[in-house]
């Protein structure tokens, strides 16, 4: 059985999905711990916005997340404009990212697609609001499993939670393969499980719930030296356990090799082509080399 | 662990005692950490000594590293746990002593609708490790409970943590419970989290933002510090 989560912008579409590559949802648009960034969006500034969002693409991210929480600004409005910028510079799906329900809806209204919206969690009063948006505009939505009783290092009561929200989702007419779960990392630096936990409930979520998943995964190396270490090698590990995609940050790109090899290795990537595509290395002319003799052929 | 390292602490005197407390608090050490504190209540120390010139400096040390990404949340969270090993035997008989060094109680948790953990409770241990008596509400805490703390504990500050921009106003919200209650002259309020600045505290009238568990532990000691100074003019 396969399910697809099929996101859009007004050109272009995006699958998450079983079979389908993993789709890299870039994290950079997100004021939270950038100061600049934070100082320009507030100020109506979008044009690193504008560069991040194309500088993403290009670094290889299938869709972009877009979060505009910035302390005493006007979110809503943020967030509107920040779609808009970003949809006339760049054509990937995105996610819109926010807790107020304003800004989603304000996101939403602005949006040109099919976006994913980020997030609601499984308690009741965060459902109530976040899932007739989804409806009304017809969109696909992160479910993070946690509720009013907090995060549980219990994968089975995750599990439930998340189960919870596809049920809740259902009611409202919106279709288990456009939830997204969230199975919500936590960081290893302060619980030694916290990795088996997210891989044993990934492999739970895809063959029980039959779900797409993502979640934000650097969050898994907070308080530890080189990151980047743990994080490259903790993608490849959720791709195996199931993983169907993850925000991450494109612009390094050991990590966007290491999903790419992920890909190959699960077998996602028949043929090896993307993996090739992506890494042939250039002719001598700096042409590619595959490319320019099927030219001289049909010459 | 190779035959060197295996001596045994009542061999050291007083001064090489709390220096090797120190060093095995900053390894995370929590069994010889209780059992140096134990050695030297046995020699006669005062419980107050002990927490002030061990403990305290020894997490003073932890304090400064973390800050300087020297140590890291790991290590750290295993200092905690040391330092707890020997709180735990100081603090029956610290309750039972006339003399009080602690600076005072300190109130600290998440904002309602916020589950964020980890920094706060970094937060807590550092000023556990500056010498206050530390009350840790937990996380997702409503300003009911805040305000029960405070009724119960009578506490000279209270840390609000909040990791999300959609949950920091609410400690906005507690500032005005205060306010109204006429909490405010008592009890001094700090803040602190990842999506908070200089900004966002002043606006919900809390100057003392902390932007790490280090700088945090020092400006409630500074505060505390201060206080008495005031009262001394007097």
């Amino acid at each position: 059985m396969s399910i697809t989560t099929t996101l859009s912008s007004a050109t272009k579409e995006v699958k998450i999905g079983f079979s389908q590559p993993f789709v890299m949802i870039g994290e950079r648009i997100n004021p939270t711990g950038r100061k600049i960034l934070a100082e320009e969006m507030k100020v109506a500034d979008y044009s690193r916005v504008e560069a991040d969002a194309i500088a993403q693409v290009a670094a290889g991210a299938q869709m972009l997340d877009v979060n505009a929480g910035i302390p005493l600004a006007d979110e809503p409005a943020i967030l509107a404009e920040s779609i808009r910028r970003i949809q006339a510079v760049v054509d990937v799906p995105l996610s819109i990212d926010s807790s107020i329900i304003e800004a989603l809806e304000a996101g939403l209204a602005a949006y040109q697609g099919r976006p994913l919206v980020n997030s609601t969690t499984g308690e009741t009063e965060v459902l109530e609001r976040v899932l007739p948006l989804v409806k009304k505009y017809d969109a696909a939505v992160v479910a993070i499993s946690n509720d009013e009783t907090g995060i549980s290092e219990d994968p089975n009561e995750r599990f439930k939670i998340a189960k919870k929200i596809v049920e809740h989702a259902a009611d409202y007419g919106i279709k288990p393969q456009d939830v997204v779960v969230d199975p919500l990392v936590m960081p290893i630096g302060a619980i030694s499980q916290a990795g088996n936990q997210v891989f044993e409930l990934v492999r739970r979520l895809r063959a029980e719930l039959k779900v797409n998943t993502t979640c934000g995964a650097s969050n898994v190396s907070f308080g530890l030296p080189q990151r980047s270490g743990i994080n490259n090698a903790f993608l490849p590990m959720l791709i195996a356990a199931g993983m169907t995609s993850a925000i991450v940050n494109p612009l390094h790109p050991e990590l966007v090799q290491a999903i790419r090899a992920a890909d190959v290795l699960t077998g996602i990537d028949d043929g090896c082509s993307s993996w090739i595509a992506a890494y042939r290395e250039p002719s001598s002319e700096g042409n590619n080399s595959k490319e320019g003799r099927r030219r001289r052929r049909r010459a | 662990m190779s035959e060197e390292d295996d001596f045994d602490l009542n061999d050291l005197d007083d001064k090489e005692l709390v220096e090797q407390i120190q060093d095995d608090l900053y390894d995370g050490l929590d069994e010889e950490v209780t059992e140096g504190t134990e050695i030297l209540l046995a020699r006669g120390w005062d419980a107050n000594d002990v927490l002030g010139k061990a403990l305290v400096g020894g997490m003073k040390i932890v304090g400064v590293d973390f800050r300087d990404g020297i140590l890291f949340v790991p290590e750290v969270l295993k200092c905690a746990g040391a330092m707890k090993g020997g709180m735990k035997i100081l603090r029956p008989i610290l309750a039972e002593s006339a003399i009080d060094t602690s600076l005072g109680k300190f109130v600290i948790g998440t904002v309602k609708g916020d589950i964020h953990d980890i920094g706060k409770n970094l937060v807590a241990m550092m000023c556990e490790g500056s010498g206050f008596e530390i009350i840790n509400l937990g996380i997702n805490n409503p300003v009911e409970n805040y305000l029960e703390a405070i009724d119960e504990h009578g506490p000279v500050i209270v840390g609000m943590s909040a990791l999300l921009t959609t949950t920091m106003p609410y400690m906005g919200v507690v500032v005005e419970e205060m306010e109204k209650r006429g909490l405010r002259k008592d009890v001094h309020i700090m803040c602190g989290g990842a999506p908070l600045n200089q900004e966002f505290a002043d606006s919900i009238g809390v100057p003392a933002y902390g932007r790490d568990a280090a700088r945090s532990a020092e400006m409630a000691e500074e505060h505390v510090l201060g206080l008495r100074d005031n009262r001394g003019h007097r």
